[in-house]
């Protein structure tokens, strides 16, 4: 099983604060990769690193054998062509229809017929349940749905890599299970890779092959869904049992409440 | 909003633009009486050509029927060159005579030309002699000013 | 103390400099781009009249009302040297050389550049810009481009119809109201305005004005941080940038073009 993507000694930092350190991580051909952390851990980075939007300090990002960092501007386009990519909250083009977002990349990228391209379009949308709303602007549709047009728009030109930002966030039960669904069937009816980062536990383990914890910048542990469910990892655990207290801690570090009351100095 | 339907509102648009352009060349601006007529240019000289400007109108009884083109200097005579362009349809005879005038009292400068007797007309290059320069207001001042003294010394002799 | 201030001043001007030459650099970014953009007209065209169809309104209004405005003020002054008959003229060369490429350009700033800077902020602000960048497309080309040219061929138009619109307005006030001769009230104007001084120089500095004020939304609007705050400021520093680099080339092409 070769990997699509493979992520080596990594650095990146913003200025002084270092976001992410010596990540190592391999995301195989046509499987489903979860990337999961509390925020603020470095997630969301990593997809920006895959996708080049942002440059590392050291280390590199390869994608079927090319840095992507040392691409120039033609090369990276071109590399995108090849990925699909859903933003935290779909960010569909809000002065569009649901058909012309989902429709953009064919049209901007290939000279396919109107007709084609209508057809194309329904069909996506009829993947993610969404046919009959194709009239509608984003703005007249729920968050859950304008999420699954992002996921429509994403796979608009079938990509081999789909990367998805925070694919459940704000969505209700349904929502969710629905949303999670599509995206393993996508996956496996696309033959692409996927890169899923979330920090819901239930979703993400019932659809990942395999999955990445990170905190503050590192990985703490890996390994597939069912290997997590009985890990004895601290952190794993306080994240899968969702406890309030482990070693990901409660508090603000700084003063103790004693001090703060000043009951400390009391002798 | 259609693609047909917003293109025909930015063509009004634009139409609209060309329009009030238009509108403003024309009835606000010169550009009706820019002769793009036929013109023959003869010339005149001048001792003072006052406040003269290019394109100041050239009257004869008080139509117009021609256009200053260049005002140039003439180091030989030390004399003001000034280019007429005349309209092709208003002929006028050799010997007619040149003044500057000034439109109003306080208004701009122009040429007032007056016909003259000859049976020739003038043609394409030919030079007016008879001109009368501006008035300038000093001269005239000076003028008053020694007249005035001199009645004055007429009258304490 | 002092060297404290001294060193202030030091540091604001080369951050004032630096931020020119982003600012510089940006618009031959944008240039580059454009012929890009000049490929796909039907954007153009629809920015044209979102940018454009929508400010004709204030624009005429104002242009109407600054006419009137001017009609009047100017006879209570030329009427005390018995000069009403000039009217026209003054009405005609104070709109056509100044008031109309001015106003009109600062009237654009405050409705067309804000709303730019906003739209434009809040498509950054809710990732559709990075959305398109991961498609693959530049989301200068597709969507900061068409909007400078629609502005920069909105501006003159604008202007014309301002100016034009200010004329009839000023002949309604001084020849239908107070009474001023219509004959001379033209044939004063048309002896007066010249096509290429005064007309020609006027679509020029709306041209200009258009290039400077679209731009600086644009930048203004691309720029801003992903916040409410930061947008709501941006839309402010538009205005402000763009109305004083307004007046300070106004200044600038008229003392080039208008010294007879």
């Amino acid at each position: 099983m070769s990997n699509l993507v493979e992520i080596r000694d990594l650095h990146f930092a913003y200025g002084e604060r270092s976001i992410l350190s010596n990540l190592r991580m391999d995301f195989p051909r046509g499987k489903l990769i979860a990337v999961m952390g509390g925020s603020g851990c470095g997630k969301t980075t990593v997809l920006r690193l895959i996708g080049g939007q942002i440059r590392p300090q050291s280390g590199e990002v390869r994608i079927g054998g090319e840095v992507v960092h040392q691409l120039d501007t033609q090369g990276l386009y071109r590399l995108r062509r090849r990925m699909g990519m859903l933003f935290q909250f779909g960010a569909l083009f809000t002065d569009l229809s649901v058909f012309d977002n989902v429709a953009f990349p064919l049209r901007e990228h290939t000279d396919l017929p109107e007709e084609l391209i209508r057809d194309l379009v329904l069909m996506k949308l009829n993947a993610v349940g969404l046919r009959n709303a194709h009239r509608l602007k984003p703005a007249e549709i729920s968050g859950g749905m304008a999420r699954r047009v992002a996921v429509a728009r994403a796979t608009a030109l079938d990509p081999e890599l789909i990367m998805y930002d925070e694919p459940f966030a704000g969505l209700d039960p349904i929502s969710m299970g629905v949303t999670a669904n599509l995206i393993r069937n996508l996956n496996d009816a696309l033959g692409s890779t996927s890169i899923l980062v979330s920090h819901d536990v239930h979703e993400c383990f019932a659809i990942a092959d395999y999955v990445y914890f990170m905190s503050a910048g590192k990985i703490v542990a890996e390994g597939t869904p069912d290997d997590l469910r009985v890990s004895e990892d601290p952190y794993v655990k306080q994240f899968v049992n969702a406890a309030p207290d482990g070693p990901v801690p409660f508090h603000y570090p700084g003063a103790t409440l004693a001090d703060d009351l000043g009951l400390g100095a009391r002798p | 909003m259609h693609r047909k339907t917003i293109d025909v509102w930015v063509g009004l648009f634009v139409l609209l633009g060309l329009a009030s352009l238009l509108f403003l060349a024309f009835q606000a601006g010169n550009m009706s009486t820019l002769s793009f007529g036929q013109t023959y240019s003869v010339t005149g000289r001048f001792d003072n050509i006052g406040g003269l400007k290019p394109q100041a109108p050239v009257k004869s009884a008080g139509v117009v029927v021609g256009r200053v083109g260049d005002i140039s200097f003439d180091d030989k005579s030390f004399q003001a060159s000034v280019r007429l362009d005349m309209v092709t349809d208003y002929k006028f005879p050799k010997d007619s005579s040149l003044k500057i005038l000034t439109a109003g009292l306080l208004g701009e400068q122009y040429i007032g030309i007056e016909a003259g007797g000859d049976d020739k007309n003038l043609a394409e290059g030919d030079r007016i002699v008879r001109t009368q320069s501006a008035t300038v207001l000093e001269d005239l001042i000076n003028q008053f000013i020694y007249s005035k003294a001199a009645e004055g010394k007429e009258g304490s002799e | 103390m002092i060297a404290r201030f001294f060193g202030y001043i030091g540091c604001s001007a080369r951050e004032g400099l630096a931020g020119l030459g982003f600012a510089i650099r940006n618009f031959f970014i944008l240039m580059r781009l454009s012929p890009g953009a000049f490929r796909r007209p039907g954007l153009i065209s629809e920015q044209i009249h979102f940018i454009g169809n929508y400010s004709l309104l204030i624009i005429a209004v104002s242009g109407l009302f600054v006419g009137m405005v001017l009609a009047l003020q100017g006879y209570y002054t030329l009427n005390q040297y018995g000069a009403e008959q000039m009217l026209g003229q003054v009405v005609a060369l104070a709109l056509v050389r100044e008031l109309g490429p001015v106003v009109t350009a600062l009237l654009f700033a405050g409705r067309a550049g804000t709303s730019l800077t906003a739209q434009i902020g809040l498509m950054k602000a809710g990732e559709q810009l990075s959305a398109m960048e991961m498609m693959a497309i530049n989301p200068i080309q597709r969507v900061l481009a068409p909007r400078f040219w629609a502005g920069v061929i909105a501006m003159p138009v604008l202007a014309a119809v301002f100016s034009a619109v200010g004329v009839l307005g000023g002949y309604l006030v001084g020849v239908k109201l107070i009474g001023v001769d219509e004959g001379s009230f033209w044939s004063q104007m048309q002896a007066g305005v010249d096509v290429r001084a005064d007309v020609l120089n006027g679509v020029i500095k709306s041209f200009i004005f258009g290039i400077a004020v679209t731009f600086t939304a644009l930048f203004q609007g691309y720029h801003a941080q992903p916040t409410p705050e930061d947008v709501s400021r941006a839309t402010t520093r538009t205005v402000v940038i763009a109305s004083l680099l307004v007046w300070g080339l106004n200044f600038v092409m008229t003392a080039l073009m208008f010294n007879k």
